[in-house]
This record gives structure tokens, sequence and C-alpha cells, in this order.
């Protein structure tokens, strides 16, 4: 194997480092992004890149790939896995439609040029589990997120006003998680559905503790911000899926107003096109997706990502219990649900969205309306896999943000009720690739706070993708069907310095790493002690028997605060 | 020296609080079954091959030939071993292009096919510990298959919101009056087979259609029936663990569907929740690995390079009943102690490789025996608890076992370079 790679003449697109569709060579050497000295000597892979676009690997910030949810979802969901992707030879056997088998989702996003992915919702309690579904995904490079929203120990710190000990505990969560970062869903809903019930607006009283989601959600980000976490609070917010909801999604962002942070945003606002809409019942529903878009872009430390629905078959999974109730019983669809000890929960739903439907039509517009009317520097492309859709579709997303054309060509698909609930008929707006390079690349990569991640200088993590698109000579707005073509499957996939993918064909296979942050150095882990060996009498499990060891993990890589 | 807290590998409760003495060889806090597993026992002494002892070597190279060798090998069993072997299990199977299947084929698989039609809308045992003020037990008997459990989730558990065992009313629904029964509040007793329509009576009842019921169903009156749907609809938060008795009886998946209807209903009114008793310690492991890795539960088939479904068809029993497998990889389970006769006749009739660390009646028909550690005594892994919460068993004595991972794995590099 070669350890050094020359991709030589290609078309480079690299928004951190300033580089609009210049054509220069990229150098690799044991994994990294060097300078051109740097391999002088070695047995060094030119690889030619003529006419191509070069760019840093695609990096996924949000989405369900690995864990107890997306595992309820193939046993439930059977029919889903009989798409044959991959018939076992040098590699695995891979199946799935949108719900895809570990070894599936590792090739499908390695094929379309991503290199990275992160499991936005993992269960404390089940820790365990994600990480050995993570570890069960070959090519990328992954982490989790540990959700804190419902979890009582939350609760009793933000209840008694005491930011030390929250800080601690999250320190102590994300060690004992090998989480990433902090999720929240639904703050205060899904401890309501215990009960059987939910919260309505920031100020509801969550049952049996003195607290409001409004201040869960202010407590998480000072706490969080005061430690300096390389991500931000990643928020689902309340109201999710309920029409009107968009006011609650733009009182939560204001939330951030009076915090800030130099590197990155203070709150990232997820899959926002869900918590978008306005009207009071689904007869009246419309988009908020503008009033939305004002607010984020007159803020400076907020980001979000779409959850753009992608027509055809979805499951819904979220730690949003009473949600998955409300929409089980909207659709009468097979539902699951797991109540987690003292941590919160989770649903999944069977999901299909069709054109026809004035809803999920609206849903569609929805989506693209926040990609296109929000600052390219605030919004990152998702599909909230599986929740909006498969993850595979980002091609066809990016397309729509670039060409006008080619979504007056859709809109002629869908029904009509977009036409009077959306604006999205009459925005011209066409992102720029570079800009949805960032949006998928640099973007995320500083929103997670990962900076060798999602660029292409000298220090960089050497993950690569190129494509079969020359930047300097395609028309977005017109040649769109040959942009979403050229998306799909990459030419080369390079990860960390190895060639996984070639003309969009698998050729090597590689375990990336799992990142986790440890901020335990930052705070006093004796001084929530005696509360955690007091309230583990709420567990089914021991204390000393809670959570997942470092040398458990294939590929672990510690983020030391 | 003693250990504290150590994971219990025996039934799907999982307690992971009790103690072990190392130079006793013994266990403190576990439940007789669990006590009796984490004491010294008869073991397989060494691999063999024919009855001949050889070297675990010898033994591996010899099972990577008969799996190499074999068009449709069976690789079966997994309930007892953790999650790390099951993997490069599911793995090797795709590689030899067989079937795997696991002992919930013949156990709770009628659950799965019932998540399959209706989802399962559950929670962790935690959440029955701290929450639940109606528990009923439905064709499940903790107290003799998983003993420990009502006393650390389910009846005599204190939590958050039940602070005492008068709170909380235990109602035992079954075809004779159990162990279980003894310690319940309400002893419903049903007539054998008449799951189904007792369901289907308390659900009518609940959606306001008590007329449609009959004065009697099953063995119930109508007025036991009422007061039942009464006592559940009022609860504030309901459990239903189901056990075989459901599953293994007339109506099997379609009765789990209907309860997990009822469950559907009930959560309009209230919370109620619906758990399988699951029963050997890591059999939820068995099939959540292959979820990940190959989609599917149990009853999988590889033969054409991809994994394919189909309980009828590719689980153990009904590949061995139609002569579909000529080789078997036996792990951690005793089929030819459980399974019907015209099974366990092919299975005699082809080449068998065992796995386990302990001899039982299928040792007897294998050709390649491999004795393995214990996993939880002997050595570490991730096993699921009957709620899928994942625990890491451990290893706290030394052995000269090698571990069903350290087996599989060798045996898995053997294979790879047989294909080659």
């Amino acid at each position: 194997m070669h350890h050094a790679l020359h991709i030589k003449n290609g078309i480079v697109i690299d928004p951190k480092n300033g580089v609009k569709a210049e054509k220069m060579d990229i150098f690799v050497k044991d994994g990294k992004i060097v300078e051109e000295s740097e391999v002088k000597g070695e047995d060094v892979k030119v690889i030619d890149a003529s006419n191509k676009l070069v760019v840093a690997g695609g990096v996924d910030m949000h989405a369900h790939i690995a864990g107890s949810k997306i595992n309820t979802g193939r046993t439930m969901r059977p029919e889903e896995m009989r798409v044959v992707r991959n018939i076992a030879n040098k590699f695995r056997a891979a199946v799935g439609r949108v719900l895809l088998t570990s070894p599936a989702i590792g090739y499908e996003y390695a094929k379309m040029g991503y290199t990275s992915s992160f499991e936005a919702a993992q269960p404390p309690i089940g820790a365990l589990h994600t990480h050995e579904e993570l570890d069960a995904i070959p090519m990328i490079d992954k982490a989790a997120l540990p959700v804190f929203g419902n979890w009582h120990f939350v609760f009793k710190y933000v209840e008694a006003k005491d930011i030390e000990k929250l800080k601690t505990f999250i320190a102590w969560a994300l060690e004992r998680t090998k989480g990433f970062g902090v999720k929240v869903v639904n703050p205060g809903g899904v401890e309501a559905w215990m009960y059987g019930g939910n919260v309505k607006s920031l100020d509801d009283q969550v049952p049996s503790f003195n607290v409001t989601p409004r201040e869960i959600i202010t407590s998480l980000i000072k706490a969080v911000e005061e430690l300096k976490l390389n991500h931000s609070v990643h928020i689902h917010c309340n109201r999710l899926g309920v029409p009107g909801n968009y006011e609650t999604t733009i009182e939560t962002i204001k939330l951030a107003g009076g915090f800030s942070n130099d590197a990155r945003q203070v709150l990232h606002v997820t899959h926002v096109q869900f918590n978008a809409y306005a009207g009071d019942s689904w007869r009246t529903v419309s988009s908020g997706a503008e009033e939305i878009a004002k607010t984020v872009n007159s803020m400076d430390n907020v980001t979000i990502d779409m959850g753009q629905p992608i027509f055809g078959h979805a499951t819904a999974m979220t730690g949003d219990a009473p949600f998955q109730f409300t929409l089980h019983r909207l659709t009468g669809a097979r539902w699951s649900n797991k109540d987690s000890e003292v941590e919160g929960g989770a649903g999944i739903v069977p999901l299909v969205y069709l054109p026809k439907n004035p809803v999920h039509a609206l849903q569609w517009a929805i989506g693209l309306e926040l990609g296109l009317l929000i600052d390219s520097d605030k919004v990152v492309l998702t599909t909230d896999y599986p929740n909006g859709g498969p993850f595979t579709e980002y091609p066809y997303i990016m397309a729509m943000l670039m060409s006008k054309k080619m979504r007056e060509g859709e809109l002629e698909k869908v029904s009509p009720y977009v036409q009077k609930a959306s604006n999205l008929p009459a925005i011209d707006t066409e992102k720029a690739l570079e800009e949805v390079i960032h949006m998928t690349r640099s973007l995320p990569a500083r929103i997670l706070g990962l900076p060798q991640k999602g660029h292409l200088g000298v220090g960089a993590d050497a993950d690569i993708a190129i494509y079969n698109l020359n930047p300097l000579e395609i028309d977005t707005s017109n040649d769109f069907e040959k942009v979403y073509k050229a998306f799909k499957t990459a030419e080369y996939t390079i990860k960390s310095g190895r060639i996984l993918v070639k003309n969009g064909e698998l050729v090597d296979e590689h375990w990336g790493k799992t990142y986790w942050v440890d901020a335990t150095g930052k705070v006093d882990m004796e001084a929530i002690k005696p509360d955690l060996e007091d309230y583990f009498k709420y567990y089914s499990v021991e204390l000393q028997n809670y959570g997942v060891e470092e040398r458990w993990l294939k590929k672990p890589e510690r983020i030391v605060i | 020296m003693a250990e504290e807290n150590i994971v219990c590998t025996f039934c799907g409760s999982v307690c992971d609080d009790g103690q072990f003495d190392t130079e006793k060889f013994k266990s403190k806090k576990l439940c007789k079954l669990g006590s009796s597993k984490f004491s010294k026992k008869e073991r397989i002494k060494a691999p063999m091959i024919d009855g001949k002892e050889v070297s675990y070597e010898e033994a591996i190279e010899k099972a990577a030939e008969i799996l190499v060798n074999a068009k449709k090998p069976l690789l079966y069993g997994w309930a007892s071993t953790v999650n790390e072997a099951i993997r490069l299990g599911v793995i090797l199977t795709e590689k030899v292009r067989g079937v795997y299947d696991q002992c919930a084929s013949v156990c709770h698989a009628p659950g799965t096919l019932a998540v399959i039609e209706e989802g399962l809308p559950g929670g962790s045992l935690g959440a029955v510990k701290n929450r639940a003020d109606v528990v009923i037990f439905w064709g499940s008997n903790p107290m003799e298959a998983h003993p420990r459990h009502g006393m650390r989730y389910s009846i005599s558990a204190k939590g958050l919101l039940i602070k005492d065992r008068k709170q909380r009313k235990v109602i035992v629904v079954d075809v004779r009056p159990t162990k279980t029964a003894k310690l319940a509040d309400e002893f419903v007793q049903i007539k054998p087979g008449y799951d189904y329509p007792i369901i289907s009576a308390l659900r009518a009842i609940i959606s306001g259609n008590a007329d449609a019921v009959p004065d009697e169903v099953g063995g119930v009156s109508k007025e036991k029936l009422v007061e039942l749907a009464e006592t559940m609809k009022n609860a504030k938060y309901g459990v239903i663990f189901y056990g075989l008795g459901v599953t293994q009886s007339r109506g099997r998946d379609r009765n789990i569907e209907n309860a997990v209807k009822l469950i559907q209903l009930l959560n309009r009114h209230t919370r109620w929740i619906i758990w399988p008793m699951r029963g050997h310690y890591n059999v939820v492991g068995a099939g959540e690995v292959p979820a990940w890795e190959a989609g599917y539960q149990y009853a999988i088939d590889f033969s054409r390079g991809y994994p394919r479904f189909s309980p009828a068809e590719f689980s153990a029993v009904e590949v061995l009943k139609r002569r579909d497998c000529d080789a078997a990889l036996i792990i951690a389970s005793d089929p030819v102690a459980h399974f019907p006769r015209t099974a366990v006749k092919h299975l005699k009739s082809i080449s068998v490789i065992q796995i386990d660390p302990f001899p039982n009646m299928t040792t007897l028909v294998a050709n390649v025996v491999i004795p393995s550690a214990v996993a939880g005594l002997e050595a570490e892994g991730t096993a699921y608890r009957m709620d899928g919460i994942p625990l890491r068993v451990k290893k706290i004595v030394e052995t000269n076992y090698w571990s069903d991972e350290q087996i599989l794995e060798k045996l898995l590099e053997k294979v790879e370079e047989l294909k080659r």
C-alpha cells in the first residue's frame, strides 16, 4: 500500500481555506494532508484528477446510524431489508432500502464521498449497544451524542440552579457513555410522557420537578459553554411535528441570545423542518420557514440543519417518545416505544412521504425553504436519516439547492397545496457549488468542533472525495441531472489517506475512529459522587456496571478538554 | 478474594449485583439458578475429534474444513454467549453461506413476528421498577424461571413512584396456579389456548363495546373481565410481561399481536407497556447482533451470498426436518435435548461441531467438540438483558479454556484461509 498520494490537477473547492474552484494539487502522507515537500522521495501514488472536483470528505452531523432505535427499526421492518446492495465477496453482504445494515451504512457513505457520520441520539444506558453498532460500521469516522434533556440528574441540578454540578454531571456522562456532546430531545416532554402527557410550551412545568424546558435548555447551554466542549448543545425542540410549532422553535433559538463562543455557535437546532409549521391544525398548516430563517440569520451564535424529507420510504425514530405515539395515532402504523430508566425514552414508527399528500409535500417544501433562505454559513444539509429518508439522497438536496429549474420541475409533481402554504415556488435563490460544499463539509465540521475535518488544508485528515464534475465548466442551474449523478457516486473516496472507493466501486475496507470528549479534568468528579450513589437506587443496574470502557471500543479517539 | 457486582450469565434478568468469592469458588446474592452456574460443574475436558482428545488448533482446523466443505451448514445456538462471539458467528455464517439461527426460533420468536406486525411498545426494567403500579404476568412465571425478577424489577421492587409493595397491584394470568400466582394480588385462571379471545374481550370492553362480550370467555366470567379492564384503565403505568405460555400456545404470534393492540389502546387512556420475559441471558443479543449485521434477528439464510429471512423455511428445526443442511455448528445450546425427533435424526446424520463449556446431549452426536470458557466467570463480553439493556459480563477467574470469541476468531481465520 502507498502511504503517500499526489492528487494531481484537480479543481479544488475548499471553503474553509478560501479556495474557490482552483486547479491545484493535494498531497497526502500518513493519513494527513501535507505540503508537497513532505512526499519527496516517497513511494507516491499519483491520482489524475484533471477536470474533476476535489473536496473534503462529507461530514454528516446528524443521522441515526447505530443503537437500539435503528436496530428496533430493522427488526420491525424486514421489508426494508430486501434491497441487496452487495453480495458477500471481498466485502460484507450489504442490504437495506432506507434502513441499512451496519456494513451497508459504511459502504453507502463511502460510495457517496462521505467520510464521517455522527449518531445523533444515544440513550445513555444503551451507550454500549450504540458503540457496538458504531464499531460494526466500516469505512467512516464516527461519534455519538448522548441525550440529556429528560435525565433526572439534569432536572435535579437545574432545579437546584447548580451549574457546577451540572457541568460535572455532563463530564461524567460523556466519559461513561464515550459520548461526544450534549443532545437534548424535547426537554421535559419525554418525562411528561411517562404520565401520558407532553409539554406544550417552553414554560410548562415538568411533572414532579420544579423545572421548565426553558430552564433546562439555558442551563445546559451555560454548562456546555463553561466546559468549552467541542460541540454546542444540539437540540431537537419541543413540540416537534405539531402545527404552530415554529413559534416555539423561534423562542428556543432566541434562548441562545445571552451566550457567545468565538469558535462556533452556542446552540445547534436540528432537523428544523419538523419544527417549522405555522397554522393551527393539519388542515390549516403552512410553512413557518421564513420566520425561522429571519431569526437564524439575525443571530450569530445559532446554526441549524434541515431534516429534509425525501419522497418515498422513511422510518421515524427519535428520543421524542410522545411525538412517536402521536404519529402512530395519526397514521395507524406500527409503533415501538422504549421508556428508559430515569433518562428519557424513544419511539419508532414507519413512514412514507408521498408527493401528492399535501402535508408531505409541504414538509418537503419547508426543508428546502430552510436550506435556501438561511445563510449558507448557518444551515447544514441533513435528512435526519432515516426520519426524513435516506442519506443516500443528499445529492438530490444539493442539486435542488443549486437549481431553480430543477425545483420547478419537482414542484409540478407535488401536491398544489405547497403553492399556497409555502414560499418555495417564489424563491429564486440558487446556492453556489462552494456554498453546498460548505454545507456538507466545512460547516458541519466547524459546528461539531472538529478542526481536522471538512477541509483540505495542511494538517487536515486526508478524508477526500473526488467527483466527476468540473466546477469551472458546470452550469449548476441547468445541468442539475449531471450534478446529481456526479455527487451520487464518487470517482474516488479517500479516508485517512487510503483509497476506499474508485469509480463508485469499493476497493478497500477501513475502520474509522470513534471520537469521544473527555472533560473530566475540568471538574471535580467527587462533587457528584454522593448524588450518583444515592439516585442510582432508581436504576436497575449498579453504578459500577454503568457505562463503557475505552478498551471495549475498536478505535477510540479521546479528545481531552 | 470477593468480587463485587458480578454480572450473572444465566437467565434474561442478568442480575448485576452478585458477589463471588474466588477462593471458595462460591457466589452470593444470586438465585439458585445463577449460583449453580457460578459453581464448579462438570466440564468438557479438552477439544475432541470423533471422541479423541486433540489441541484447540487441530479441532478448529477440522471444524473449518467441515464448514468450508459443506454446501449449506447450519450455525445454531448463540443465546448463551456474548455479542462479540455472536458477531463473529454471523460473519462466519455469511462467509460459508450457511444458515444462522438462534434459540429464539423455538422460544420467543413469535414475539418478534408480532413486532413486525404491530411494533413493541415497551420500556426498560428500571422504568417498571420506578413507575409500574399494575404488573401483569401473562403466561410467564418469574418465580421459577427468573427468580430475582420480582425482587429487582417488578413485584416487590421499590422505585421512584412505587415506594412499597402495597402500592403495586400484581396480577397473574395463567392456565394453572404458578409459584408467581401465590405472590400475586390476583390470579386469573384461563383455559389453555384461550389467550387470544380473552385479550380480544379486554379490547372490546376498554373500547366501549362490552355488549359484544359473552358471559364467559376462556373460563373467565365477563364480570371478572370487566373488573380486569377497569384495573388496566385505572392504572397510572401498567406493564404486561408475557412468557412462553402465550408465544407457544394456540395463536402464538397472533396472541402477542393482539396483546400489543391492547397496549396501543390502553395508551389512549393512560400509560402501558408490554415486554417479553426472555429466557437465556443473552438471547436478546443473539437477535440484535444479526439485526445490525444482516438485517434480521433469526432464521437467516446466506446461501445466495446475502441474507434472506423466512422463519418457516430457515429456522433450525425446519432446515433440519427438511434435511436442508449438510453440516452444523452448535454453540451454547443443546438442540439434541430440545428439538423434535425428526430434526435430531438429521442432526445425527451430518457432521456436527459443538462449542460449549458444558457437556450436554448434543456433545454425544458431535464430531468435533470444542470446549469454551464460561462467559461471566472465565471470559468477558457484552450481553443484553431481556429489556435490551447492555451489560458487560466479567472475567473473574483464570482458565485454560479459550473463550467463544477466541475460538470463533480463529475459526473464521481458518475458513478464510481455506477459501482463498
